[in-house]
């Protein structure tokens, strides 16, 4: 399977790229001379030059610097969100798809409902009773995104739960717990995984739209959403303003959703 | 096929049943209750005042009891009145929704229109430099985000070049144009839009479309169709491509949820008086009953789409017998 997600140059300059993202968001402070958040009036809104590779906003803050920032904002986003919704959606698929029966219906039922929710309008709301803010971002989009997963891991227990090794394990006096985390999940988590790495992408996504709108990361942290949100409204002065944020999120994403891809043919080789 | 009609939508109303539940508990898990908002911009109130606005609202009842009374409201399409301006919230609704559904069908056509025969052509000249240049287009059309090149749009052909309006939905002396000057004028400000929600559809179904295809080429009735000796363009277009749009018509039904969604920050960003940017518009103000209604509205959407696309389905594909149909294993 290495062999086969090495073989892909475009997975290869995927997982390479969100490889120097994460550096670029651990070592921001080393990589940029200027503070994000401080505000330089006399110097607003300066073209792309050599002190400033991405010009500087309104309120003179250099670009550059509040675009690496706020990688490690999209980036913890990302992960923690994905992360969690992986947490409940391995829980709730693997006990639906173990268990059977009423349990898996009602699992099942609920995620179906889950799903009928256009996922923004939900998030919106529950932003709306919970507030904006860095942390209730990560938990609404990981309570919101875990039904897709939810329904892979079961699928793949369905299957796992007849094999004789569960049989084996069973008649050996394992118990349900032991036979679910140590067997089940473990071979049926391959589509999880794949599923995991688009969740990311989607995540940064949906992070930056609601950053953008407002709803989101408050400022004056910096986020690839709310610095468009400030681009915006200066965007008949500079190109700059709207240009980098933008193609940041766009990097990111293709980066995320190329390594997926690829991840995704090695582990299915007969459907690519 | 009436008997499957009944019986699906039969089977919607535990779901329905759902939505409303996951509605009403997304609002009120919070702790506090929604008149403390209203009540705290206004310090003066008074105790015996602050009870009687929760006896209006039903908050000094227990939750299932509040649920059951909303739910009753809600089958009469009464979904409260907003905390903002104290109107119907659905009379609000109605207002919004056309423009938001007007836009939404229009990038649905958009979506058909260049993902189909993108798609298409890409299965039939698989490898080629047209293929490959979708396909990265395709990869670039998933990753950017909507809003992004809705402010790139923007900013090249309504500021730079000024041919477009950035801004609403209709100029500001619609009232005295003509019917065909008013018709144009929305369709100017409806062409930035519609093509930003239609992009990452575009991109999405043209994806389905040439995969879809490319399961239907190899197959033996393909070949027979060929070893008959009819033209490849009749092969294509009348044998291949009726069986590869219909798993379309899924997936179509699937990607409404993404579309409603766009809408919100589409909305905002165009300054669209639609569904998504009242809903932005409650969340702001915390204006609870308007929320609820927006996501109870949006979801009943998503299933009617999906409802739509499963009877369709039946409709299309004449190998599936309506009668005795149950719904796919998942």
């Amino acid at each position: 399977m290495t062999k086969k997600l090495l073989r892909n140059k475009l997975t290869l300059f995927g997982a390479g790229i969100i490889l120097l993202l994460v550096l670029i968001a651990v070592f921001a402070p080393y990589i940029t001379k200027y503070d994000p958040t401080c505000i330089n009036i006399q110097d607003a809104l300066l073209r792309p030059s050599l002190e400033h590779p991405f010009g500087t906003d309104s309120l003179g803050r250099d670009l550059f610097t509040r675009i690496i920032y706020a990688s490690r904002i999209a980036l913890l986003i990302g992960f923690v969100a994905v992360g969690l919704a992986a947490a409940i959606g391995v829980f709730f698929g693997s006990v639906a798809g173990y268990f059977g029966g009423k349990i898996d219906s009602a699992i099942m039922r609920f995620a179906d409902v889950m799903l009928c929710f256009p996922a923004f309008f939900l998030i919106l709301a529950v932003i709306a009773v919970v507030g904006p803010g860095i942390f209730n971002i990560m938990v609404v989009i990981g309570l919101t995104s875990w039904m897709g997963m939810a329904r892979l891991i079961r699928a793949e227990i369905l299957s796992l739960k007849t094999r004789d090794y569960v049989l084996a394990s069973r008649s050996l006096g394992a118990s349900n717990f032991f036979i679910i985390t140590k067997h089940l999940i473990p071979n049926g988590i391959g589509p999880v995984l794949v599923s995991l790495i688009f969740g990311v992408a989607g995540a940064i996504l949906t992070e930056a739209g609601l950053s953008f709108i407002g709803l989101g990361v408050q400022p004056p942290d910096p986020s690839w959403g709310n610095i468009l949100m400030e681009g915006k409204a200066v965007m008949g002065a500079g190109w700059w303003v709207i240009l980098f944020p933008g193609l940041a999120i766009l990097i990111t994403v293709l980066a995320f959703n190329l390594f997926g891809e690829g991840l995704r043919d090695a582990l299915n080789p007969g459907k690519s | 096929m009436a008997r499957y009609i009944i019986r699906r939508v039969l089977q919607i109303i535990p779901i329905l049943l759902g939505i409303t539940i996951i509605s009403f508990a997304v609002i009120h898990l919070a702790p506090g209750k929604p008149t403390d908002l209203m009540l705290q911009l206004n310090p003066k109130i008074e105790y015996e005042a602050r009870e009687k606005l929760e006896r209006i609202y039903g908050l000094d009842k227990p939750l299932y009891a509040q649920y059951f009374d909303w739910l009753k409201k809600l089958m009469r399409l009464d979904f409260g009145n907003s905390f903002t301006d104290n109107r119907p919230v659905i009379d609000k609704i109605f207002e919004r929704l056309p423009v938001t559904l007007l836009i939404n069908f229009l990038a649905m056509a958009v979506i058909l229109i260049f993902s189909i025969p993108i798609g298409v052509k890409s299965a039939v000249k698989r490898g080629s430099f047209f293929d490959k240049v979708m396909t990265v287009l395709v990869f670039i059309g998933f990753a950017a985000p909507g809003f992004w090149l809705a402010l790139l749009l923007m900013s090249f052909f309504g500021v730079r070049l000024g041919i477009l309006p950035v801004s609403g939905i209709v100029s500001l002396d619609f009232e005295n144009f003509t019917l065909s000057h008013k018709t144009v004028d929305l369709l100017r400000h409806l062409i930035l839009p519609v093509s930003v929600a239609s992009i990452g559809g575009v991109a999405g179904i043209s994806r389905y479309m040439r995969q879809s295809m490319l399961g239907v080429i190899s197959q033996d009735y393909i070949r027979t169709a060929r070893a008959k000796g009819l033209s490849e363009r009749t092969v294509i277009h009348k044998h291949a491509l009726r069986n590869a749009l219909l798993p379309i018509i899924t997936i179509l039904g699937l990607s409404i949820p993404a579309l409603i969604s766009g809408s919100v920050i589409l909305e905002t960003i165009f300054g669209i008086p639609g569904m998504g940017r009242l809903m932005v518009e409650a969340v702001f103000t915390r204006d609870y009953n308007v929320v609820m209604a927006g996501l109870v509205i949006s979801a009943f959407l998503t299933l009617a789409g999906n409802l739509i696309a499963d009877i369709a389905y039946v409709y299309a594909d004449p190998r599936i017998r309506y009668d005795k149909i149950s719904r796919p294993v998942r």
